[in-house]
């Protein structure tokens, strides 16, 4: 243990991984916060089909030799988040089909494209690290650390402000439409913060597992607790738990970190799900 | 004193009008039921008074510094959905997210408002509990107590006794009657007669006929009716 424990003290004097603690701790926090809202508001899922566009923006970044993609990866996000949340709205192509469809979509040509122009010489490497974040956190630069801050205090700011508005419209949206709350407004608001939050978590987990980070917190949390603000609070606390535990499995014991947190995320829900069972008798 | 002057104005939707020339009036502490077959038109009307929607001709207006965002609103049966966690206060208090427009949390004075509601209402124990656990009633007059908060001077309510069994009904009906003999304009949707001639004061029938009466006039009318209808089965 005393080993283990100095073999962390180490590793913790890289300044890469304490970047990775630093950006592992906020994605956790912002996707937790809103992970309540979104699996209410049954967006979770265009939360995975926004990962995956977001892995077709990376792929082209890549091929266009793009050095810092964020600065495409993002805006491409957002922009598929407003249009996902419209085409939610009316009713030509259904909601899950039009999330479904850009998904794949952008899945499949995003790696037609890389397969084609790619010129790296580890292809299958390159895409199994934008799709599970396997060492990408690892190589963070002090750039995009310094990106991930300003994004994840935006995201919380956003939350802070607009917290009971978000209650309001999650709750009930016809009454907060009625007591003249723009309900337009903060759904798209809200799939601008959605886009930052996948783009933000898919440097930690890779773009397939970043609904889980979402999802996992905001269940767990719903399974113990009642009132909005308490469920909200737990998902925080349990979210940025679990990401720490698995970035620390993860550099100790060799893992890859993005399906380390997630696995350590569902041992979290299973066990929140066991106790909210024994709290309810 | 009006709050709101309806002047024949025709709603409906895509086009197709489901009630035409409508005109009323609502004054400060008046209680106005409005009647109607299901499809006439009730709940669309409400929508356009909420301007939810626009309505297909005409206009309406508001009257004595009387504000649209100050109405509380009380929708027919809401879809809620089945796992969300919420307590009782935290839904009553999203009431007030109207007139707080830009402040990120709620005032003292309206704690205190949503207190005293709570205390009015009899649900001021269940606010810790969980929403989706409270009985029918129980949740309808959590809902009233939230209309209550956003409004300032006038409350709408879409048939707030639905699903409802007749003891919680009359409750709901008593508690509704009491909010506006403290002054509040109701506005009632309804298709329960004996309830309107109980409470109203004022009576607007949706449809194909539309009228506005007063209850003297209306009762006088059905009166009428009555006396018609007998005539005329004698006579068969």
């Amino acid at each position: 243990m005393h080993e283990l424990i100095n073999k962390f003290c180490v590793y913790l004097s890289y300044p890469f991984v304490r970047y990775a603690f630093v950006v592992g701790i906020l994605v956790a926090l912002c996707s937790s916060l809103l992970g309540v809202t979104l699996v209410l508001k049954r967006f979770s899922f265009i939360g995975d089909g926004l990962s995956h566009v977001a892995f077709g923006a990376v792929s082209v970044a890549t091929v266009l030799g793009i050095s810092d993609n964020m600065f495409l990866v993002l805006p491409v996000t957002i922009i598929c988040a407003v249009l996902l949340l419209k085409c939610g709205n009316n009713a030509k192509v259904k909601g899950d089909a039009a999330i479904a469809m850009v998904s794949v979509g952008a899945l499949g040509v995003g790696y037609l494209i890389m397969n084609i122009f790619s010129s790296s010489s580890n292809l299958n490497g390159d895409v199994c690290t934008t799709l599970f974040g396997s060492a990408s956190i690892m190589t963070l630069t002090a750039d995009k650390v310094r990106l991930c801050i300003i994004l994840s205090v935006i995201v919380v700011g956003f939350f802070f402000v607009f917290y009971h508005k978000l209650f309001s419209i999650t709750f009930d949206e016809n009454f907060a439409k009625a007591t003249g709350i723009n309900v337009n407004a903060y759904n798209l608001m809200l799939a601008v913060v959605i886009a930052v939050i996948v783009v933000l978590a898919m440097n930690l987990v890779g773009s397939l597992l970043v609904s889980a980070l979402i999802v996992f917190p905001a269940l767990s949390s719903m399974s113990i607790f009642r009132s909005f603000k308490s469920v909200t609070v737990f998902s925080v606390i349990i979210s940025v738990t679990c990401t720490s535990i698995g970035i620390i499995i993860a550099i100790l014991a060799s893992t890859p970190v993005g399906p380390t947190i997630v696995a350590i995320d569902l041992a979290g829900y299973l066990i929140c799900r066991v106790a909210g069972v024994i709290v309810r008798r | 004193m009006s709050q709101l002057i309806f002047e024949n104005i025709s709603i409906g939707y895509e086009g197709k009008a489901v009630a035409e020339n409508i005109s009323f009036s609502v004054g400060q502490g008046d209680y106005l039921c409005i009647l109607g077959a299901n499809g006439s038109g009730k709940s669309t009307l409400i929508k356009t008074i909420l301007r939810l929607q626009e309505p297909l001709k005409g206009s309406f207006e508001s009257c004595d510094g009387f504000n649209f965002g100050e109405i509380g609103y009380l929708p027919q049966q809401m879809e809620m959905q089945r796992d969300f966690p919420a307590s009782v206060q935290e839904i009553i208090m999203s009431g007030f997210l109207n007139r707080s427009r830009f402040l990120p949390f709620y005032k003292r004075s309206e704690k205190q408002k949503a207190e005293q509601i709570m205390n009015t209402l009899e649900i001021f124990e269940l606010r810790k509990s969980l929403y989706r656990n409270l009985s029918g009633g129980q949740k309808q007059r959590v809902l009233l107590a939230r209309a209550m908060c956003a409004a300032v001077g006038m409350i709408l309510l879409d048939e707030p006794a639905s699903g409802l069994d007749s003891r919680a009904s009359s409750e709901m009906y008593e508690s509704i009657s009491r909010i506006n003999r403290d002054g509040t304009t109701v506005i009632m949707v309804t298709h329960d007669h004996a309830v309107a001639m109980k409470y109203a004061s004022h009576i607007l029938c949706v449809g194909k006929k539309v009228g506005f009466y007063t209850k003297e006039e209306y009762c006088g009318r059905v009166v009428k009716n009555n006396i018609f209808d007998k005539g005329e089965n004698d006579n068969a």
